[in-house]
């Protein structure tokens, strides 16, 4: 049985099994700084929290950049009917984009901040030193290079075979992913300037381009696992991405509340924003709809669990906890508070990790030569989704708690209390924050070692020897 | 979703939503770049200023802190310090880092020179003066 339709599809499988690895970087440092929270000087100073926590997203953004650049070069020669345009350009620039990433990470751990800053150019181009955009002007142009290279190869893919609404709502998606990180350049001095563009790179990739990739994604796995109509399908997925960017663009004005910006905004943030969770929603209903009318019961259990998991917990962590403190008079007292570390840890699980899993679940197999994986192997990938998913609501609920104490606390009560004052009462959530953030690294471990379970070999009861079947 | 609502009509929305709130926002945009000036005092944006922001940025204090409600939640609010703590304070304590005491949380050491910290004192002297619709809500940040 033919498994890849297109033998470029295998490019794909090394930027997964990177984008796994570096995964577990990042679960590692957050645990490093869940401990921090409540043990202050953990570590300190060999890893300061700072630092930590630079290494712990960046490697977050990363890890989905190599997913995102994985599932393009499984989905699009299949979706487009033809083999890749260059796979030796997609080989050249997974390494580059490893050895990169892999030196800001050392650089990050090994060097002083400030002197990494000064060895690599940031007095010529002064970009370092905001939050996500930490990387060192090299990487960042790295990322450039690497993200053209991607674009050009993919698209020509796209150009030369059949054009399909998920190759170009992915395509679409990777084009402003692109676009948008080119604000990461701009850093004026006047801090309201800089903040205000700084989001056209964070919140118009995740709440807005990033939903495009997503839909895509999901989009191709729906298709391959329920056989549904592929017309059905398409116009699910511009519904979603159109309600996506009528909300997400002109959302991006829940950022501009209290940065300086105009005070209207907190209207039109307000309003827009407040209908984010519509796309989020759509893609439930769309994921659980395709699954129920499915025409075929696909092997591959653990990849449909994924997929209606990505759309449950995106629409609760991106959704549901994005709308609790959008609108400006709640904002007022929970900017900028353990409330935005919740919400911030559920959207990103829930909508760009679990659906970098749910492709990754349904191409790994395929990529290792087998269409489905074993049974056990599946059992233990489900677990791992539970233990995983489960974990991340509690660490979202306990952060939400804490939040909550946090602005009543600092900032509603009449005798309001200094900061750090306040940190020190919150330590019990901080705590079970940490419990529920090592069963997440249970789950991940169980995640890892399900791609090397077999089924245990048949008991051969009638004593005859069976012919292997592989 | 029944037939009469095609895929085509779903894409064509797409497109013209899209466009619509493309121009919406970058109008917005534009507005906002014009009222700018009036609420961040860019008059007083001085040399100094920008050098602050640049020591801001190389030692990460974004990494730890918020700044304006926006960083990590690590370590206080630094968008209102001039205010809360005045000049003095806030050089003293920077100077006194790291505090060692077993358990706490811990901010490095950055050994900087006495003309880094006035610079790093102006940034934030401008930045607790941008017009930010009274956020936050008290002095605790």
């Amino acid at each position: 049985m033919q498994l890849l339709q297109y033998r470029s599809q295998a490019v794909a499988k090394p930027y997964f099994i990177a984008a796994i690895g570096l995964f577990v970087g990042q679960i590692l440092f957050g645990i490093i700084m869940g401990l921090q929270y409540v043990v202050g000087d953990f570590l300190f100073p060999a890893i300061p929290f700072n630092i930590a926590r630079m290494v712990h997203t960046n490697l977050l953004i990363v890890w989905l950049l190599f997913g995102f650049m994985g599932a393009a070069y499984y989905l699009v020669p299949e979706e487009a009917e033809t083999e890749l345009h260059s796979p030796l350009l997609a080989q050249v620039m997974f390494w580059i984009f490893l050895i990169a990433g892999a030196l800001t990470v050392i650089g990050y751990l090994a060097i002083p901040y400030a002197s990494l800053a000064e060895k690599t150019g940031n007095n010529i181009l002064a970009t370092m030193g905001r939050e996500f955009l930490e990387q060192p002007l090299p990487t960042k142009l790295g990322i450039v290079v690497v993200a053209l290279a991607f674009l050009y190869n993919i698209g020509m893919t796209v150009l030369k075979g059949r054009k399909t609404a998920i190759t170009i709502i992915l395509l679409t998606g990777l084009i402003g992913l692109a676009f948008f990180f080119l604000f990461a350049f701009y850093n004026p001095s006047n801090l309201v300037k800089d903040k205000f563009y700084w989001w056209w790179v964070v919140h118009l990739w995740v709440e807005g381009v990033w939903e495009l990739i997503m839909a895509a994604i999901l989009g191709f796995v729906l298709l391959k696992v329920t056989g549904v109509d592929r017309e059905v399908i398409e116009k699910w997925l511009y519904v979603i991405i159109t309600l996506a960017l009528i909300t997400g663009l002109v959302g991006t004005g829940h950022h501009y509340y209290w940065i300086g910006a105009p005070g209207y905004w907190q209207w039109w943030g307000g309003v827009f924003s407040a209908l984010e969770p519509l796309p989020f929603f759509a893609m439930t209903i769309f994921c659980f709809n395709m699954v129920n009318r499915r025409r075929r019961e696909h092997p591959n259990k653990a990849a449909t669990l994924w997929a209606l998991g990505t759309a449950v917990m995106a629409f609760l962590g991106a959704g549901v906890w994005g709308f609790l403190h959008t609108l400006a008079p709640i904002n007022y007292y929970t900017h900028g508070t353990q409330l935005t570390a919740a919400h911030g840890h559920m959207a990103f699980y829930g909508a760009y990790v679990m659906v970098v899993l749910t492709i990754i679940s349904y191409a790994m197999p395929r990529l290792r030569g087998r269409e489905v994986n074993p049974e056990r192997a599946q059992v233990l990938e489900m677990w791992s989704f539970w233990l995983m998913t489960v974990s991340m609501v509690f660490i979202t609920l306990f952060l939400t708690a804490a939040g909550i104490v946090q602005s009543w606390l600092q900032r509603i009560i009449p005798s309001a209390q200094s900061f750090m004052a306040v940190q020190d009462q919150l330590h019990i959530f901080y705590w079970l924050r940490e419990l529920a953030g090592l069963v997440f690294l249970v789950g991940l471990t169980v995640y890892i070692y399900s791609f090397f379970a077999q089924d245990k070999p048949q008991t051969v009861e009638s004593g005859e020897a069976r012919p292997v079947t592989t | 979703m029944s037939a009469f609502f095609t895929k085509s009509m779903a894409r064509n929305i797409f497109y013209g939503g899209t466009l619509f709130s493309v121009l919406l926002f970058l109008a917005l945009t534009l507005h906002t770049t014009w009222a700018l000036p009036k609420r961040d005092h860019r008059e007083n944006l001085t040399e100094q200023v920008a050098r602050g922001k640049h020591l801001w940025e190389t030692r990460n204090c974004i990494g730890c802190h918020t700044l304006l409600g926006e960083g990590a939640y690590f370590a206080p609010e630094l968008g209102n310090v001039y205010p809360r703590r005045g000049a003095e304070f806030i050089k003293i304590w920077i100077k006194a880092q790291p505090t060692h005491v077993p358990g706490r949380r811990q901010m490095p050491q950055f050994n900087f020179s006495d003309q880094q910290l006035d610079d790093l004192v102006a940034f934030l002297k401008w930045t607790s003066e941008i017009n930010t619709e009274n956020w936050p809500p008290n002095i605790q940040g």
